[in-house]
């Protein structure tokens, strides 16, 4: 199983998110924003960061990156992608997911331990999880506001994509507790919070993230 | 060359932190006849020649501004 990590200039959370994967027992594929080669990856992490320094609108140049246009087209036919905080952003801006990331409604940046329920355990992404189950994992960022129309955002949860949700507190203003979403076919999910720093108890506080990437093994299996 | 302008402004239905915390500012300043504060973008693009406006309209509906939050005015140079 091979998944790529794709580096944009200003990325931060690749090397994290390529350790992730190995841990989970994939390999890690560098990819590089400039190219145009997905390098037969089986799945696609897009990290943390500020890519382009978040000019324009976080995520907003990385989206028209070269790479992105390869990532969306294979993303359209099943491959899964994971989209991690500036990786969430970049997938809402690519607009393989719905909604946007806004400044957080306290105007600072948050960096604390968070708690998170699992609403779907059936993505690509969650399938490790039992439904409802809670997790905690970090969360760092300044412009992790979700939001989305009134009307969008009740298509949202009639139709599920409302992948994972706060608990214990919502550390940025998200509409409706909002954490990530999925794609209607569950396979692109993208989240503020981190789950590529909760995978060892050396350095995350709890190993909660590693489903997100051993689940990604068995949806391609099954696929 | 022509000068072409693009203002971009969050959606009236999303909230505004920045713009909030500009208003409590001018609040604490005293200037307590200002009512509302939204902050936006203000891009100023040089073009070749004359602008193409279904060009323009499309750089500025699909990456200065993001449709799903925020609104755009094009100011093309009067011709």
């Amino acid at each position: 199983m091979r998944i790529g990590v794709v580096t944009f200039p200003g990325s931060l959370d690749d090397v994290d998110a390529a350790r992730a994967v190995r841990l989970a027992g994939a390999e890690a594929v560098a990819l590089w924003h400039a190219d145009h080669d997905l390098r037969g990856v089986d799945a696609v992490v897009l990290p943390g960061g500020f890519s382009y320094g978040d000019y324009l609108r976080a995520g907003a140049i990385a989206a028209r990156a070269p790479m992105m246009a390869d990532v969306v087209d294979r993303a359209r036919r099943g491959m899964p992608v994971l989209g991690i905080c500036n990786g969430f952003q970049v997938l809402c801006e690519a607009g393989l997911l719905p909604g946007a990331l806004t400044r957080n409604g306290h105007l600072h940046f948050r960096n604390r331990d968070q708690a998170l329920r699992v609403e779907r355990a059936d993505t690509a992404w969650t399938n490790a999880y039992e439904p409802g189950q809670e997790v905690v994992v970090p969360v760092k960022n300044g412009e992790g506001r979700y939001v989305a129309a009134p009307a969008d955002l009740d298509r949202l949860e009639g139709e599920g994509l409302v992948a994972v949700r706060y608990a214990g507190g919502n550390p940025n203003g998200s509409l409706r507790d909002i954490a990530g979403v999925s794609s209607a076919d569950g396979r692109v999910v993208g989240l503020m919070p981190h789950p590529e720093h909760a995978v060892e108890d050396l350095t995350g506080p709890s190993t909660d993230g590693l489903g997100f990437f051993t689940s990604v093994l068995t949806a391609v299996v099954a696929a | 060359m022509s000068r072409v302008v693009v203002d971009v402004v969050l959606k009236p239905e999303i909230s505004d932190p920045q713009g909030q915390a500009v208003l409590g500012a001018l609040g604490r300043l005293g200037h307590d006849s200002v009512r509302s504060v939204r902050q936006g973008k203000h891009f100023v693009l040089e073009v070749d020649g004359t602008p193409d406006e279904a060009e323009l309209r499309e750089i500025a509906e699909t990456l200065l501004a993001n449709p799903v939050i925020e609104d755009v005015e094009l100011h093309l140079p009067r011709g």
